[in-house]
């Protein structure tokens, strides 16, 4: 795939670069699937737990949205870099170190975008009423099923909406991809790095381009999220 | 040792007195108990404790040889695994589920075939033919609480735990649904635990009844018992019926109806009740004591007889009268003096068709 595209998008500096836009795609396709999967027990447990230490876990999850993407990223960097236990682990048991890969940068990618799944999810959870649940425990069915038989579908927009929103953000991340991953083509130059690039170039018409294709697909995201649920994520406020 | 449902607990609020209940009663296949008492007594706390959605600080809960909670030493079963059928007062259907959805949620160990198979078994019982595609919110009130009742009973729960039931209806809804729970009741030979605040309710349903108020159980013992010889002051103003007996509807005319008690005839205004048997229920407060019998006097009912006791209770004074059945009246103290009102003297006791009130019970 990527080599075709690249054939595809060398025939032209003026090109949109469909290797990077691949790139970018994966990427957040693969986060949002991740975070779906990590992303809703902890929002689960957010919503649910009476720990009065809660509020520590709530404030870390909320961390991304405040730190630049660089501290964020240099963290990671370090985090994950072969000086540290977590990198020399990975360096082990696959072969080659975990920063300036595709691996490294998907998985800074999902801790970047974690508030933009979990907030969602968890202010869903927080919408369904208690007494449903306690009448579902009643009936004999566990925690578990109780979660997958009337939660998740009662949170359906929720889940959703926090999808597609870390699907989203993952598209446009700038500072994250640039400490972590390095610009590899075809492995970790996404959109935004290869905008940035084409500009430093003074290559206008490429950045252009791309930028476009970018700021069109992020547009229609939107569109749909707000199209399909007005509640759960109203950044403003409700007629 | 018979069968025994016993419950002991002690639960501790901020800002609200501390709940400390202790029952204890005898279960059949179809007792029903009522947790009776004012809104904000703890009864529904002590309902969700049974079915283990509230953990209280110490207690223990029995149900026949199970133990559902034993804090002493550590015993805490969830309430998946109590096998309890229990109805919240605003019935809790899952909107995103149908009325056979529902009903069937709860039979999740059950093959596709069973499990149907039980679903249309409830749908017949329960008269909720031709709803079963229907989701709650399209369903009225009467039609959400039969839902409700089908979806706790169809998992054949040991025990049903019912809040409120009928609290969420119209009045008229309310009156027919309450003889139909109790046939309903005595027809799935379950043993249930009934809060309520209705003395109507309690009087129907009730096999056993708790009188709750602030947190204490004051008084446990068959309905009628409780009403009509509450143990002391603090339960008479609770349950605030003081004269409970069995009667017999003998003839209706002109919207009102004839009761025998014991053979005395009474006046009632004709209501909500059916059958001809019924509980006459009348309010001390609302029994008003003549020296001799008056013609000129709206109340409907002028009882003759003689004072059992009188006593003082502060500024008011209780009065038993045998007027073929044992009467409560609340009267001021200084009538029992003027009246020198003492065991033997003759009375008599007028009464308000519109006060005497009939409460259908079943049929011995």
């Amino acid at each position: 795939m990527a080599a075709f595209l690249r054939r595809a998008g060398s025939c032209g500096r003026t090109r949109v670069n469909w290797i990077a836009i691949w790139v970018t795609f994966k990427l957040a396709a693969l986060t949002a699937l991740i975070l779906l999967m990590v992303g809703l027990p902890i929002a689960y447990w957010v919503s649910f737990s009476r720990r009065r230490w809660k509020f520590l876990v709530e404030s870390v999850v909320a961390l991304p949205l405040v730190l630049p993407p660089t501290v964020l990223g240099f963290y990671i960097l370090v985090a994950i870099g072969p000086h540290s236990p977590l990198g020399r682990l990975y360096n082990e048991l696959v072969g080659h170190p975990l920063p300036f890969t595709f691996e490294g940068l998907l998985l800074a990618s999902v801790l970047y975008s974690l508030p933009f799944a979990v907030q969602p999810f968890a202010a869903a959870f927080e919408q369904v009423d208690r007494r449903l649940i306690e009448a579902s425990w009643t009936l004999g069915v566990s925690k578990l099923g109780t979660f997958f038989r009337l939660i998740v579908p009662l949170s359906k927009a929720g889940l959703l909406t926090g999808a597609v929103l870390s699907f989203a953000h993952t598209m446009g991340e700038f500072g994250v991809v640039l400490m972590v991953g390095g610009n590899l083509e075809g492995e970790t130059r996404t959109v935004s790095i290869d905008i940035y690039d084409e500009v430093q170039a003074l290559n206008y018409a490429g950045a252009a381009k791309t930028a476009l294709f970018l700021l069109v697909v992020s547009y229609a995201i939107l569109l749909l999220v707000y199209a399909v649920n007005r509640n759960v994520w109203a950044a403003w406020p409700q007629k | 040792m018979a069968a025994e449902i016993s419950i002991d607990l002690v639960k501790t609020f901020s800002g609200r007195p501390p709940i400390r209940a202790r029952i204890a009663y005898p279960v059949e296949a179809s007792t029903v108990l009522i947790l009776f008492g004012p809104s904000g007594s703890g009864k529904t706390t002590i309902l969700r404790s049974v079915a283990g959605l509230e953990w209280p600080e110490e207690g223990n809960i029995q149900f026949v040889s199970r133990t559902w909670l034993d804090t002493a030493s550590g015993v805490r079963v969830a309430p998946q695994d109590r096998h309890i059928g229990y109805m919240a007062q605003d019935y809790a259907l899952f909107p995103t589920y149908t009325v056979a959805g529902n009903i069937g949620y709860g039979l999740h160990h059950l093959s596709a075939p069973d499990r149907k198979k039980r679903v249309d078994e409830m749908v017949e019982l329960f008269q909720l033919r031709g709803l079963e595609n229907a989701k709650p919110r399209e369903l009225s009130g009467g039609q959400q609480q039969r839902v409700a009742l089908a979806r706790a009973v169809a998992p054949r729960p040991l025990l049903l735990l019912l809040d409120e039931p009928l609290s969420a209806l119209d009045a008229p809804t309310r009156v027919h649904l309450r003889d139909e729970l109790r046939s309903l009741l005595k027809q799935l030979a379950l043993p249930s635990i009934i809060v309520t605040h209705d003395w109507t309710e309690a009087l129907t349903l009730g096999d056993v009844m708790a009188v709750i108020s602030a947190g204490n159980v004051l008084q446990v013992g068959a309905p009628i018992e409780v009403f009509s010889r509450p143990h002391n002051a603090d339960v008479a103003r609770v349950v605030g019926i003081e004269t409970v007996v069995k009667g017999r509807v003998v003839g209706s005319s002109d919207g009102m109806v004839q009761v025998s008690v014991n053979g005395t005839r009474l006046t009632a205004v004709e209501g909500e009740s059916a059958g001809p048997d019924v509980f006459v229920c009348i309010r001390s407060e609302d029994v008003v004591l003549e020296r001799e019998r008056t013609t000129a006097s709206s109340a409907r009912n002028h009882l003759a007889g003689a004072v059992i006791s009188a006593t003082v209770l502060g500024a008011l004074a209780r009065v038993t009268i045998d007027c073929g059945f044992p009467l409560v009246a609340m009267v001021t103290r200084s009538t029992v003096e003027e009246f020198g009102l003492s065991s033997g003297v003759p009375v008599v006791a007028a009464i308000k068709a519109g006060s005497v009130h009939l409460v259908s019970r079943q049929s011995e």
